[in-house]
């Protein structure tokens, strides 16, 4: 029997990829520099020369998209990096050893739990000052709990199974058990909460560096870009049209590939 | 099982208990039915009191981009942002008009004596208190002397020149000065408030034409009027302060009739604008500058400061940020103050990118540094500015890198901590004399935050502070004013163009040049 295409994957990956290339050729070439200013071009419309315009500075739009794309996908996989290690490491030793360390770390989970993230991540921010590097560290730190409990509770589901018993018969480690035994074998869980977790990280970014505290200027991000246009919202709405635009088709394309892995 | 009878007791049982209960509950809903339609009643025949009430009491909800400080002593106020709302409150001996002229108010006429060194104040009759007290020679006493107190670091300057403050009789003060001082009348506009409050920092009391209601931090203050303000009094009842913290909102709540009037907007938000606002253009009566701290690598040399100086293009700058509105100006005084403001300062440095070069290769900088940039999240003209000037440093090859930080973290950092390099920030004038823009530059001022750091200057300034000739006075404040440009104490930007948008229902504003929101001149039109 033939297998059904899988649609959500295909779709997902070619608008999470044209925003990914859209990346990777800005890391290489930009049209203009992001940060140039340009007295005549305040406010420009859209031409072949700024196929998105030019900002309040002059500015061109489409080269600061491709660079706060970047910015904020780069925050995003520091976010998911910081949560999911931790996340993973914390739910994999919880899970497998159980006992009273379990107790108290979820406990610990629990209350970090109770803080909404963007809350959290403003009292890391109060303390560690703003910029791109503090925001991953916060958003990272807000980030732990729930991966951690995805994880636990896939260690505990795990742990009971014969292939584990086996694995320890045989003569392997604890360590060697929950990372090389178990570690892959709860992947399709994973991955997609791992794609979730970055959607979600994206728009925090979005979301610190349009209240100001996340990206500062004049370096783009596309949360920032945004604060940026809010002003020009009826005058310009070309120019927060683009970098909004952007944060939706990534995060789409990010769904929708997470959806499809479940399918798979 | 039906034939079981136990089953069936025990069914009947229920129903009896079910059949109990919903009798309660119909007579809870009829209860609770007539709750409602009684509570619905009152609320409305409340609504509608609140409506008639509403009519006769008018109100404006205007925005401050800053919260007030948590004192409500309006002598410990320190931002500027809470002395421009305390005015409305607080009113010292004289008052400040509009033309920046000194009107007698606590007292109704003031006498000084020829060499200066004698004031001599006779109250004003029945100037009533918020709290209803009237206002005697004693509360001016124990107000003066308190800001003179040097052991609460003196809360105003002026006042550590002063000698004695005698009571002459019932409503005559004397204030005598250790050295003359011709400037001293201004700053006698220090709030008086009553010798009986025990606690100004949670009590306000002052005499002004409107009287503190309430303060929400982060949120809104609320002030009212006093009826019984020995003037003219406020037009508008009650004035609503509402933080617009956020640059980017303040337009869509305009718009959307969340607050009816903004003071200090930019052009680019004055173009966003619906036709609802009149918008009127004044300017801010500061000085915008990067204040550069004058005792960190690398500003402590003169030349690197020099040398920034001739890298930033002032119009350029205006241009960019609000469609070339604002004056340019070279060195630490704005237009407003007529015979000190010297306009030719503005052009001391001319965009020179090689002068610029061939400087910072002197202070051994030939291939550029880096600094950060801190600028209040909460000002957006001064973060549109920091932009630009970062873009144009970088054709010297110098970097610098924006911070915003919260105001408050401002003030307690770089304001008061002196810990920064440099920063983006428009200094006022607390009076309209020459010394409220330049005392602070003095070596060891606890104002200095830049830590600007030089004798001449200090002498100069003395010179000027003792002298009791007009002309001569003039003169050596001006000379203040030539050294701080020729030595680049920071880079002077502009006194940026103000915009103030108020609603079409409300009219009467009025500019000052000092940097305070007079609300009881607002009234509405119809």
């Amino acid at each position: 029997m033939k297998k059904k295409k899988n649609l959500n994957l295909i779709i997902g990956g070619i608008l999470a990829g044209a925003v990914l290339l859209l990346i990777i050729v800005g890391i290489f070439w930009l049209p203009y520099d992001p940060d140039a200013m340009n007295i005549d071009l305040k406010h420009a419309g859209s031409s072949w020369a700024h196929p998105f315009g030019c900002d309040n500075y002059g500015r061109d739009i489409f080269s600061r998209v491709m660079v706060g794309a970047r910015t904020t996908l780069f925050v995003a996989l520091g976010t998911v990096g910081i949560g999911a290690g931790a996340g993973i490491l914390i739910g994999a030793f919880t899970g497998y050893f159980g006992g009273w360390f379990d107790e108290v770390m979820m406990r610990v989970i629990d209350a970090l739990f109770a803080f909404p993230s963007i809350l959290m991540a403003l009292v890391v921010i109060s303390l560690l000052g703003s910029g791109k590097y503090q925001v991953i560290i916060a958003l990272g730190i807000a980030f732990v709990p729930s991966f951690a409990r995805v994880v636990r509770s896939e260690y505990l589901k795990q742990r009971e199974m014969d292939y584990v018993k086996n694995a320890r018969i045989i003569g392997c480690g604890h360590l060697r058990t929950m990372f090389v035994h178990i570690l892959p074998n709860i992947l399709p869980v994973l991955i997609p909460t791992v794609m979730i977790g970055f959607n979600n990280a994206v728009l925090a970014e979005a979301g610190m560096s349009y209240l100001g505290i996340g990206v500062q200027p004049p370096d783009a991000s596309l949360g920032r870009m945004l604060s940026e246009a809010q002003t020009f919202l009826f005058s310009q709405p070309l120019y927060a049209l683009y970098p909004g635009l952007t944060i939706v088709i990534l995060v789409l394309g990010f769904s929708l590939v997470a959806d499809g892995w479940k399918e798979r | 099982m039906a034939g079981n009878p136990q089953r069936k007791w025990f069914e009947n049982r229920t129903e009896a208990v079910y059949m109990r209960k919903e009798h309660t509950m119909r007579q809870k809903r009829a209860k609770v039915l007539l709750m409602v339609v009684l509570s619905l009643a009152l609320a409305l025949t409340g609504c509608a009191g609140r409506r008639q009430g509403e009519s006769t009491e008018s109100q404006i909800t205007i925005g401050i981009p800053q919260d007030i400080e948590d004192s409500l002593d309006p002598h410990k106020a320190v931002a500027a942002g809470t002395e421009e709302v305390f005015f409305n409150m607080y009113e010292g001996l004289v008052k400040p008009d509009s033309d920046g002229n000194l009107n007698p108010a606590i007292a109704s006429d003031y006498d000084v004596s020829d060499d200066k060194k004698t004031f001599t104040f006779i109250l004003r009759e029945g100037v009533k208190f918020h709290d209803g007290s009237t206002v005697t020679v004693e509360d001016v006493k124990y107000s003066i002397e308190r800001c003179a107190d040097p052991e609460a670091s003196t809360l105003v300057a002026a006042f550590t020149n002063i000698e004695s403050v005698n009571v002459l009789d019932e409503t005559t003060i004397e204030i005598k000065l250790k050295e003359p001082n011709a400037d001293f009348l201004a700053s006698m506009d220090t709030a008086i408030i009553p010798a009986s409050n025990d606690d100004p920092d949670k009590v306000a009391i002052g005499t002004g034409p409107y009287k503190f209601v309430s303060h929400s931090p982060q949120e809104s203050f609320i002030m009212e009027k006093f009826e019984e303000y020995w003037g003219q009094g406020a037009h508008i009842e009650r004035i609503i302060l509402k933080v617009t913290a956020n640059v980017d909102s303040i337009v869509m709540n305009l718009n959307g009739g969340a607050i009816d009037m903004f003071a200090r907007l930019t052009a680019t938000q004055v173009s966003q604008l619906s036709n609802d606002f009149e918008v009127l253009e004044g300017t801010m009566n500061l000085v915008q500058a990067l204040y550069l701290n004058n005792a960190a690598e690398p500003f402590n040399d003169e030349r690197v400061r020099q040398a920034l100086c001739y890298a930033i293009d002032k119009q350029y700058i205006l241009d960019m940020t609000s469609d070339g509105h604002g004056t340019p100006i070279g060195s630490s005084m704005f237009p407003a103050f007529g015979k000190y403001y010297m306009p030719e300062l503005a052009d001391y440095y001319t965009k020179d990118i090689e002068k610029a070069k061939a400087l910072l290769t002197e202070a051994g900088y030939p291939d550029g540094f880096s600094f950060t940039v801190q600028v209040p999240s909460n000002y957006g003209p001064h973060i549109e500015a920091a932009q630009v000037i970062a873009e144009e440093l970088k054709a010297i090859n110098v970097k610098a890198e924006i911070e915003l930080i919260e105001w408050e973290t401002w003030v307690s950092e770089v304001y008061a901590g002196r810990k920064f390099e440099a920063t983006v920030v428009g200094l006022d004038a607390s009076t309209v004399t020459a010394s409220a823009m330049l005392l602070r530059f003095n070596t060891d001022n606890s104002k200095n935050f830049i830590n600007y750091n030089n004798p001449e200057y200090d002498a100069a300034y003395a010179r000027a502070e003792s002298s009791i000739d007009e002309a001569e006075r003039t003169a050596a404040y001006k000379e203040c004013q030539q050294i701080l440009t020729e030595t680049a104490a920071n880079v002077y930007i502009q006194d940026m163009a103000e915009f103030v948008a108020i609603n079409k229902k409300y009219a009467g504003y009025e500019f000052y040049p000092l940097y305070v929101q007079d609300y009881s001149k607002l009234y509405i039109v119809e």
